[in-house]
Protein backbone atom coordinates (compact mmCIF):
# COMPACT_ATOMS: atom_id res chain seq x y z
CA UNK A 1 0.00 0.00 0.00
CA UNK A 2 1.51 3.95 -1.53
CA UNK A 3 1.49 6.63 0.52
CA UNK A 4 -1.82 8.04 -1.33
CA UNK A 5 -3.62 4.79 -0.54
CA UNK A 6 -3.15 5.10 2.97
CA UNK A 7 -3.61 8.75 3.14
CA UNK A 8 -7.30 8.14 1.22
CA UNK A 9 -8.20 5.94 4.57
CA UNK A 10 -7.40 8.86 6.59
CA UNK A 11 -9.79 11.09 5.34
CA UNK A 12 -12.82 10.33 7.57
CA UNK A 13 -10.27 9.59 10.61
CA UNK A 14 -8.49 12.72 10.47
CA UNK A 15 -11.82 14.95 9.97
CA UNK A 16 -11.80 16.75 13.43
CA UNK A 17 -8.05 17.22 13.78
CA UNK A 18 -5.32 19.92 12.98
CA UNK A 19 -2.99 18.36 10.65
CA UNK A 20 0.22 19.61 9.94
CA UNK A 21 1.25 17.98 6.62
CA UNK A 22 5.22 17.04 5.10
CA UNK A 23 7.04 18.96 2.52
CA UNK A 24 6.13 17.92 -1.43
CA UNK A 25 4.35 14.45 -1.91
CA UNK A 26 2.94 13.91 0.74
CA UNK A 27 1.60 17.48 1.55
CA UNK A 28 0.22 17.60 -2.75
CA UNK A 29 -1.24 14.44 -2.27
CA UNK A 30 -3.25 15.44 1.06
CA UNK A 31 -4.05 18.44 -1.07
CA UNK A 32 -5.41 16.69 -3.87
CA UNK A 33 -7.28 14.07 -1.91
CA UNK A 34 -9.04 16.04 0.52
CA UNK A 35 -7.98 20.33 0.88
CA UNK A 36 -9.70 21.59 3.67
CA UNK A 37 -9.18 24.19 6.15
CA UNK A 38 -7.62 21.80 8.83
CA UNK A 39 -4.61 21.35 6.86
CA UNK A 40 -1.65 23.32 7.17
CA UNK A 41 0.70 22.11 4.25
CA UNK A 42 4.81 22.85 4.39
CA UNK A 43 5.74 24.27 1.19
CA UNK A 44 9.04 24.01 2.31
CA UNK A 45 11.55 23.21 5.00
CA UNK A 46 12.10 19.74 4.77
CA UNK A 47 12.23 18.39 8.54
CA UNK A 48 9.91 20.14 10.58
CA UNK A 49 6.34 18.93 10.27
CA UNK A 50 7.18 16.92 13.36
CA UNK A 51 8.08 19.98 15.64
CA UNK A 52 5.85 22.20 14.36
CA UNK A 53 3.19 19.97 15.32
CA UNK A 54 4.76 19.73 18.55
CA UNK A 55 4.62 23.88 18.73
CA UNK A 56 1.04 23.74 17.63
CA UNK A 57 -0.03 20.41 20.21
CA UNK A 58 1.78 22.59 23.01
CA UNK A 59 -0.33 25.80 22.73
CA UNK A 60 -3.79 24.86 21.88
CA UNK A 61 -6.37 22.34 23.15
CA UNK A 62 -6.98 20.68 19.86
CA UNK A 63 -6.18 17.75 18.43
CA UNK A 64 -3.10 17.83 16.29
CA UNK A 65 -1.76 14.96 13.66
CA UNK A 66 1.71 15.86 12.00
CA UNK A 67 1.91 13.78 8.93
CA UNK A 68 5.43 12.93 8.37
CA UNK A 69 7.78 10.94 6.11
CA UNK A 70 10.87 8.07 7.51
CA UNK A 71 13.13 11.03 5.29
CA UNK A 72 12.12 14.06 7.20
CA UNK A 73 12.01 12.58 10.44
CA UNK A 74 15.48 11.45 9.66
CA UNK A 75 16.80 14.92 8.84
CA UNK A 76 15.19 16.22 12.54
CA UNK A 77 15.26 12.59 14.71
CA UNK A 78 16.19 14.73 17.87
CA UNK A 79 12.64 16.04 17.90
CA UNK A 80 11.46 13.02 19.17
CA UNK A 81 13.85 13.48 22.05
CA UNK A 82 11.87 17.08 22.47
CA UNK A 83 8.47 15.30 21.74
CA UNK A 84 9.26 12.66 24.69
CA UNK A 85 10.41 15.21 27.34
CA UNK A 86 6.90 17.53 26.35
CA UNK A 87 4.48 15.05 25.63
CA UNK A 88 1.22 16.86 24.58
CA UNK A 89 -1.73 14.84 25.32
CA UNK A 90 -3.43 15.89 21.88
CA UNK A 91 -0.58 15.02 19.51
CA UNK A 92 -0.10 12.19 17.14
CA UNK A 93 2.90 11.83 15.42
CA UNK A 94 1.82 9.55 12.13
CA UNK A 95 5.39 8.83 10.27
CA UNK A 96 4.93 7.03 6.91
CA UNK A 97 7.86 4.85 6.51
CA UNK A 98 7.82 3.92 3.00
CA UNK A 99 11.82 3.54 3.33
CA UNK A 100 12.62 6.22 0.53
CA UNK A 101 12.71 9.85 -0.30
CA UNK A 102 9.59 9.87 -2.00
CA UNK A 103 9.53 13.54 -3.37
CA UNK A 104 13.12 13.43 -4.63
CA UNK A 105 12.66 10.14 -7.19
CA UNK A 106 12.24 7.32 -4.62
CA UNK A 107 15.97 7.01 -3.67
CA UNK A 108 16.29 4.80 -0.55
CA UNK A 109 16.45 5.84 3.05
CA UNK A 110 18.18 4.08 5.74
CA UNK A 111 14.85 3.42 7.74
CA UNK A 112 14.44 1.46 4.67
CA UNK A 113 17.36 -0.78 5.75
CA UNK A 114 18.68 -1.11 9.31
CA UNK A 115 16.96 1.65 11.00
CA UNK A 116 13.79 1.08 13.15
CA UNK A 117 12.57 4.60 13.44
CA UNK A 118 9.51 2.56 15.79
CA UNK A 119 12.77 2.02 18.48
CA UNK A 120 14.17 5.41 18.06
CA UNK A 121 11.13 6.86 19.43
CA UNK A 122 10.76 4.46 22.11
CA UNK A 123 14.90 5.06 22.58
CA UNK A 124 13.98 8.80 22.55
CA UNK A 125 11.24 8.01 25.61
CA UNK A 126 8.18 8.41 24.18
CA UNK A 127 5.63 6.11 25.70
CA UNK A 128 2.99 5.50 22.93
CA UNK A 129 4.81 4.03 20.18
CA UNK A 130 2.72 1.74 17.53
CA UNK A 131 4.06 0.07 14.14
CA UNK A 132 1.79 -1.04 11.85
CA UNK A 133 1.40 -1.57 8.36
CA UNK A 134 -0.64 0.98 5.55
CA UNK A 135 -4.14 -0.91 5.61
CA UNK A 136 -3.94 -0.93 9.71
CA UNK A 137 -2.97 2.61 9.49
CA UNK A 138 -6.43 4.55 10.06
CA UNK A 139 -7.48 2.10 12.64
CA UNK A 140 -3.83 2.78 14.41
CA UNK A 141 -4.73 6.83 14.21
CA UNK A 142 -8.13 6.18 15.05
CA UNK A 143 -7.44 4.61 18.57
CA UNK A 144 -4.12 6.92 19.07
CA UNK A 145 -7.12 9.77 19.02
CA UNK A 146 -9.45 7.89 21.32
CA UNK A 147 -6.86 7.00 23.70
CA UNK A 148 -5.78 10.25 24.23
CA UNK A 149 -1.77 9.73 24.81
CA UNK A 150 0.89 11.56 22.43
CA UNK A 151 1.26 8.54 20.09
CA UNK A 152 4.13 7.90 17.83
CA UNK A 153 2.88 5.99 14.56
CA UNK A 154 5.22 4.10 12.18
CA UNK A 155 2.89 2.88 8.83
CA UNK A 156 5.43 0.93 6.77
CA UNK A 157 4.33 1.31 3.43
CA UNK A 158 5.28 0.86 -0.50
CA UNK A 159 7.34 3.84 -1.84
CA UNK A 160 6.07 5.46 -4.65
CA UNK A 161 3.71 8.57 -5.60
CA UNK A 162 0.53 9.27 -7.21
CA UNK A 163 0.51 11.99 -10.19
CA UNK A 164 -0.97 14.91 -8.51
CA UNK A 165 0.04 18.72 -9.51
CA UNK A 166 1.70 21.04 -7.64
CA UNK A 167 0.07 23.10 -4.43
CA UNK A 168 -0.83 26.45 -6.01
CA UNK A 169 -2.15 28.00 -2.74
CA UNK A 170 -0.15 31.15 -1.62
CA UNK A 171 1.67 30.34 1.65
CA UNK A 172 -0.16 33.40 3.89
CA UNK A 173 -3.04 32.46 2.26
CA UNK A 174 -2.24 28.21 3.94
CA UNK A 175 -1.19 29.93 7.29
CA UNK A 176 -4.29 32.63 7.70
CA UNK A 177 -7.21 29.73 7.00
CA UNK A 178 -5.47 27.16 9.12
CA UNK A 179 -5.29 29.61 12.27
CA UNK A 180 -8.96 30.29 11.66
CA UNK A 181 -9.70 26.70 11.90
CA UNK A 182 -7.41 26.94 15.20
CA UNK A 183 -9.42 29.50 16.52
CA UNK A 184 -12.67 28.35 15.39
CA UNK A 185 -14.95 27.34 18.40
CA UNK A 186 -15.86 23.59 18.32
CA UNK B 1 23.81 32.81 38.13
CA UNK B 2 21.62 34.88 37.18
CA UNK B 3 21.66 39.05 36.99
CA UNK B 4 19.47 42.00 37.27
CA UNK B 5 19.55 42.35 33.07
CA UNK B 6 18.63 38.65 32.95
CA UNK B 7 15.46 39.84 34.83
CA UNK B 8 15.42 42.77 32.67
CA UNK B 9 14.68 40.84 29.58
CA UNK B 10 12.29 38.36 31.14
CA UNK B 11 10.27 40.94 32.52
CA UNK B 12 10.27 42.24 29.08
CA UNK B 13 9.42 38.87 27.23
CA UNK B 14 6.07 38.73 29.85
CA UNK B 15 5.47 42.24 28.97
CA UNK B 16 5.05 41.59 25.13
CA UNK B 17 2.80 38.91 25.78
CA UNK B 18 5.45 36.16 24.58
CA UNK B 19 4.24 32.92 26.64
CA UNK B 20 6.07 30.16 24.64
CA UNK B 21 9.97 30.41 24.35
CA UNK B 22 12.40 27.69 22.79
CA UNK B 23 16.32 27.89 23.65
CA UNK B 24 19.26 26.10 22.73
CA UNK B 25 22.24 27.17 25.52
CA UNK B 26 24.86 29.46 25.21
CA UNK B 27 27.16 30.33 27.93
CA UNK B 28 25.96 34.00 27.96
CA UNK B 29 22.56 33.02 27.77
CA UNK B 30 22.81 31.05 31.04
CA UNK B 31 21.06 33.54 33.21
CA UNK B 32 18.40 34.15 31.01
CA UNK B 33 17.40 29.99 31.07
CA UNK B 34 17.66 30.12 34.51
CA UNK B 35 14.66 32.55 34.91
CA UNK B 36 12.95 31.35 32.50
CA UNK B 37 12.64 27.93 33.97
CA UNK B 38 11.51 29.58 37.12
CA UNK B 39 8.88 31.64 35.27
CA UNK B 40 4.93 30.37 35.33
CA UNK B 41 3.81 32.88 32.25
CA UNK B 42 6.54 31.21 29.74
CA UNK B 43 6.39 27.58 28.37
CA UNK B 44 9.59 26.89 27.75
CA UNK B 45 10.70 24.15 25.73
CA UNK B 46 14.35 23.89 24.97
CA UNK B 47 15.84 22.44 21.39
CA UNK B 48 17.93 19.99 20.36
CA UNK B 49 19.09 22.43 17.23
CA UNK B 50 17.50 25.54 15.81
CA UNK B 51 15.86 24.77 13.06
CA UNK B 52 13.72 22.34 15.27
CA UNK B 53 13.40 25.44 17.15
CA UNK B 54 11.84 27.18 14.19
CA UNK B 55 9.73 24.94 13.65
CA UNK B 56 8.69 24.53 17.55
CA UNK B 57 7.73 28.44 17.34
CA UNK B 58 5.85 28.99 13.82
CA UNK B 59 3.76 25.78 15.36
CA UNK B 60 3.18 27.78 18.89
CA UNK B 61 1.89 30.82 16.98
CA UNK B 62 -0.60 29.01 15.26
CA UNK B 63 -1.64 27.65 18.23
CA UNK B 64 -2.47 31.07 19.12
CA UNK B 65 1.16 31.80 21.83
CA UNK B 66 3.29 34.06 20.99
CA UNK B 67 6.33 33.12 20.49
CA UNK B 68 10.48 33.91 20.64
CA UNK B 69 13.93 32.02 20.27
CA UNK B 70 16.99 31.94 22.13
CA UNK B 71 19.95 30.95 20.54
CA UNK B 72 23.66 31.76 19.58
CA UNK B 73 24.84 33.47 16.67
CA UNK B 74 26.97 30.29 15.18
CA UNK B 75 23.18 28.45 14.76
CA UNK B 76 22.89 31.35 11.74
CA UNK B 77 24.69 28.71 9.97
CA UNK B 78 22.19 25.94 11.12
CA UNK B 79 18.87 27.93 10.19
CA UNK B 80 18.97 30.07 6.66
CA UNK B 81 16.47 27.59 4.81
CA UNK B 82 13.72 27.72 8.22
CA UNK B 83 14.00 31.34 8.09
CA UNK B 84 13.61 31.46 4.40
CA UNK B 85 10.91 28.86 3.29
CA UNK B 86 9.02 28.91 6.81
CA UNK B 87 9.66 32.01 9.18
CA UNK B 88 9.25 34.54 6.30
CA UNK B 89 7.50 32.61 3.32
CA UNK B 90 4.77 32.12 5.93
CA UNK B 91 5.00 35.91 7.67
CA UNK B 92 5.49 34.14 10.91
CA UNK B 93 6.61 37.22 13.84
CA UNK B 94 9.57 35.56 15.76
CA UNK B 95 12.22 37.70 17.87
CA UNK B 96 15.48 35.67 18.17
CA UNK B 97 17.49 36.58 21.04
CA UNK B 98 21.00 35.88 19.76
CA UNK B 99 24.46 35.38 21.83
CA UNK B 100 26.72 37.11 19.44
CA UNK B 101 29.86 35.21 20.42
CA UNK B 102 33.42 35.70 18.30
CA UNK B 103 33.43 39.52 19.48
CA UNK B 104 35.78 41.65 21.13
CA UNK B 105 36.27 40.10 24.75
CA UNK B 106 35.72 36.36 23.01
CA UNK B 107 38.16 33.67 24.86
CA UNK B 108 37.49 30.88 21.84
CA UNK B 109 39.13 31.55 19.09
CA UNK B 110 36.87 29.39 16.57
CA UNK B 111 33.64 31.39 17.67
CA UNK B 112 34.88 34.42 15.66
CA UNK B 113 34.93 32.64 12.27
CA UNK B 114 30.69 32.82 12.49
CA UNK B 115 31.36 35.95 14.30
CA UNK B 116 32.47 37.41 10.98
CA UNK B 117 29.42 36.08 8.71
CA UNK B 118 26.68 37.11 11.46
CA UNK B 119 25.19 40.05 10.15
CA UNK B 120 26.24 39.25 6.71
CA UNK B 121 23.98 36.34 6.85
CA UNK B 122 20.76 38.31 8.92
CA UNK B 123 21.52 41.49 6.18
CA UNK B 124 21.05 38.77 3.37
CA UNK B 125 18.25 37.71 4.31
CA UNK B 126 16.78 41.09 5.02
CA UNK B 127 15.97 40.51 8.63
CA UNK B 128 15.92 43.59 11.20
CA UNK B 129 18.95 43.36 13.49
CA UNK B 130 19.99 45.27 16.54
CA UNK B 131 23.06 44.81 18.30
CA UNK B 132 23.70 45.03 21.91
CA UNK B 133 26.84 46.32 22.54
CA UNK B 134 26.18 48.63 25.90
CA UNK B 135 23.93 46.98 28.27
CA UNK B 136 21.95 50.37 28.71
CA UNK B 137 20.87 49.37 24.97
CA UNK B 138 18.45 46.99 26.65
CA UNK B 139 16.02 49.39 27.25
CA UNK B 140 15.44 48.72 23.42
CA UNK B 141 13.97 45.61 24.08
CA UNK B 142 10.87 45.64 24.47
CA UNK B 143 10.42 47.86 21.23
CA UNK B 144 12.25 45.31 19.40
CA UNK B 145 9.78 42.67 20.21
CA UNK B 146 6.71 44.66 19.71
CA UNK B 147 8.42 45.70 16.31
CA UNK B 148 8.79 41.90 15.23
CA UNK B 149 4.90 40.64 16.16
CA UNK B 150 3.66 44.33 14.46
CA UNK B 151 5.69 43.59 11.18
CA UNK B 152 5.06 39.67 10.87
CA UNK B 153 8.80 39.20 10.50
CA UNK B 154 11.92 37.62 12.17
CA UNK B 155 13.68 40.11 14.22
CA UNK B 156 17.88 39.47 15.24
CA UNK B 157 19.07 40.73 18.95
CA UNK B 158 22.57 40.31 18.99
CA UNK B 159 23.95 40.23 22.59
CA UNK B 160 28.09 40.23 22.33
CA UNK B 161 30.46 39.79 25.27
CA UNK B 162 30.86 43.40 26.14
CA UNK B 163 27.03 43.77 26.69
CA UNK B 164 26.88 40.47 28.50
CA UNK B 165 30.28 41.52 31.13
CA UNK B 166 28.64 45.14 31.66
CA UNK B 167 25.64 43.80 32.57
CA UNK B 168 27.22 41.18 35.18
Amino acid sequence: MKRYDVLKTLTPVLKDSLVVCNIGAPSQELFALNDNVNNFYMLGTMGLASSIGLGLALTQDKQVVSIDGDGSILTNMATLATMANNPPDNFVLLIVDNGSYGSTGDQPTYAGRKTSLSAVARACGCEHVVECSGPETADAVKSALSVGKMTVIVSKCASGNAKVPVIDMNPIVIRERFMSAVQAKE
Amino acid sequence: MANPIDQKIINDLIANQINFVTSVPCKQLAGVIEILDETDEIQHVPSNKEDEGMGLCAGAYMGGARACILMQNTALGVVVNSLATLIQFYQIPLPMLISYRGEVGEPVACQVEMALHTKAILNQLHIPTYHFHQPEQVRELGGILNHAFMSSKPVAILADATFWKGAA
